[in-house]
């Protein structure tokens, strides 16, 4: 214990004193770690977040869903299904390989531009529908490898006692599925709240495109840090959230004797 | 006494003199410090013009006759701050082939740090923020920010500050136009800002905007050009003194001092206004909204 305390405090303490020595400091910390101007920008900054914050809420609701139901669709077996897989398998390769937000701007500026009657503006509303078509790709094969990750006796003991696929599915499979994909859906949902900085492109002033604004007009990059620490500030809950999540299921399941 | 009196009088001559000789080949060190072979310059014996790109008419022109230029070639000549660009660069000795110009982008152009060019033109207003981590050149242009509407909707309609506040405006982040909607029109709705005036114009287009702010000049643009029923609302007026473009050089720039006395020669000759008459005469009146 004590070892390791006096390590940390070397190691640490080594490593601040070659960096506050380091030529240029005090120049990065004027232009990155102003504390004026970060009392100043966060509540301009932190009222832009809010828009980040619907937005990643709306996405990940429908996402959850959407990719789910991408994922049974491309695991259904048969020759009779194969349009069906082949669809979800062109799906995942074309949305997972377009970049986000070359998506974001197609939609975002191109669907207005149409000028058909009837289709929405709103540019917030287009980046929503980008970051879904996105995410669902990645998600959904989250959950594909979710659900081939349960053992087949599990669908076969099911179906022996009686269940349709579609019931042993949403019984006994994609329960057991979910449990065993917290960890990467997580991942996917903190890789969302980042990628709603995107919209800032449409010119909607969310947290990226206010803090460039104060960049802009101040020269000076620590609304930039305001932006980072109000995002850091929501991942790490969230993170040790998943970890006790997690842990309790393996707490559940070790007790009850199921075999993981 | 008649001695010293006719002392005291050469002397006061012999004074007079020398100081008339002083400021002679003071104003001659001056010029010959701003000598085309004591400039110092990234290449020496070339003048490095930066602008953004595409460059956009009425500023410049010549259309789209040299890679990697879009829109126009500010090696043209053409436009009012290519031809300006081009005055400038002859008072200092430099013919034209000994011009150079590269694409750097607006937001680039103002911000810390060493530069790649010896002066840079891309209709940047002169701020105090600005004026700290760059140096700019006395006035080329004074600029009025104007907004631009689509024909027919209410905002087109505006005749006061007032009666445009409920609409939702749109300019390129970073600009004392984006500033202008914020400080000075304050707009119920927020105000979105875009990468680039083009981004915003298409906004405008797409109805996701329902005006765009940006200087006179470039609103005439817009209109004529870029947004068929576009119309000009109005321009503003200048709060806190006039605006004015000022070209940008990086901090301690030695050359400044020699542009603004080319500037003054030619803002002096009638040249400024020569030009501003050949290349921004359709940029007519708009009516002012208070």
């Amino acid at each position: 214990m004590l070892i390791a305390v006096t390590s940390t405090l070397v190691f640490f303490g080594t490593l601040g004193f070659l960096i506050t020595r380091a030529p240029g400091w005090e120049n990065f910390k004027a232009y990155f770690f102003d504390w004026e101007i970060y009392r100043e920008s966060f509540p301009e900054v932190a009222e832009a977040f809010q828009l980040n914050v619907k937005i990643f809420l709306i996405a990940e609701s429908i996402i959850l869903v959407t990719a789910l139901a991408l994922a049974v669709l491309r695991s259904l077996p048969g020759p009779v299904f194969f349009p069906i897989r082949a669809l979800a398998i062109v799906y995942t390769d074309l949305f997972r390989g377009i970049p986000t937000i070359l998506l974001i701007l197609m939609l975002g500026f191109g669907m207005p531009a149409l000028g058909v009657e009837g289709i929405p503006l709103d540019p917030v509303f287009w980046a929503v529908v980008a970051l879904v078509l996105v995410y669902t790709a990645y998600v959904s094969e989250v959950y594909r490898a979710g659900i081939e990750s349960v053992h087949p006796s599990q669908d076969a003991a099911a179906r022996s006692l009686g269940l349709t696929r579609f019931q042993s599915l949403r019984l006994v499979v994609v329960p057991q599925a979910i449990r065993r994909v917290i960890p990467p859906l997580l991942n996917d949902f903190i890789g969302l709240q980042k990628d709603t900085a995107l919209v800032g492109t449409l010119g909607v002033v969310e947290v990226l495109r206010q803090s460039q604004i104060i960049e802009a007009a101040r020269f000076n990059a620590t609304a930039y840090v305001v932006a980072a620490t109000l995002f850091v500030a929501i991942t790490i809950p969230l993170a040790r959230f998943t970890d006790w999540l997690v842990a309790r299921d393996r707490k559940r399941r070790q007790a009850a004797g199921i075999p993981l | 006494m008649r001695t010293a009196l006719f002392g005291l009088a050469l002397t006061t001559l012999a004074l007079a003199l020398a100081a008339t000789a002083t400021g002679t080949s003071e104003s001659q060190a001056q010029g010959a410090r701003c000598a085309k072979a004591q400039l110092e310059l990234k290449t020496p014996g070339r003048l490095t013009f930066g602008t953004d790109n595409p460059a956009f008419p009425p500023w410049w022109g010549g259309g789209e006759t040299r890679k990697p230029w879009k829109v126009s070639n500010p090696y043209s000549g053409k436009g009012y701050e290519s031809a300006v660009a081009y005055a400038v660069a002859k008072r200092l000795g430099f013919t034209r082939r000994q011009v150079d110009w590269i694409p750097v982008p607006f937001s680039q152009s103002f911000r810390p740090g060493p530069k790649r060019f010896d002066l840079y033109m891309a209709q940047v207003s002169y701020t105090k923020e600005r004026d700290r981590t760059v140096d700019f050149s006395s006035s080329y242009y004074y600029v009025k920010q104007a907004l631009v509407a689509r024909r027919g909707t209410g905002l087109a309609r505006a005749r006061s500050i007032a009666a445009v506040r409920p609409y939702r405006l749109g300019a390129q982040l970073g600009t004392t136009s984006y500033q202008y909607i914020v400080n000075n029109i304050r707009p119920s709705q927020q105000p979105r800002a875009f990468d680039t005036n083009d981004l915003a114009v298409q906004a405008l287009k797409n109805g996701q905007i329902d005006g765009i702010v940006v200087d006179l000049p470039t609103a005439f643009f817009v209109t004529a050009v870029q947004v068929e029923d576009g119309v000009i609302v109005g321009q503003f007026p200048n709060r806190a003194g006039r605006e004015q473009f000022g070209m940008v050089f990086q901090t301690g720039s030695t050359l400044r001092r020699c542009v603004n006395r080319a500037l003054n020669q030619l803002w002096l000759n009638g040249t400024m206004k020569s030009l501003q008459t050949r290349w921004l005469a359709r940029v007519g009146g708009a009516p002012e909204l208070r």
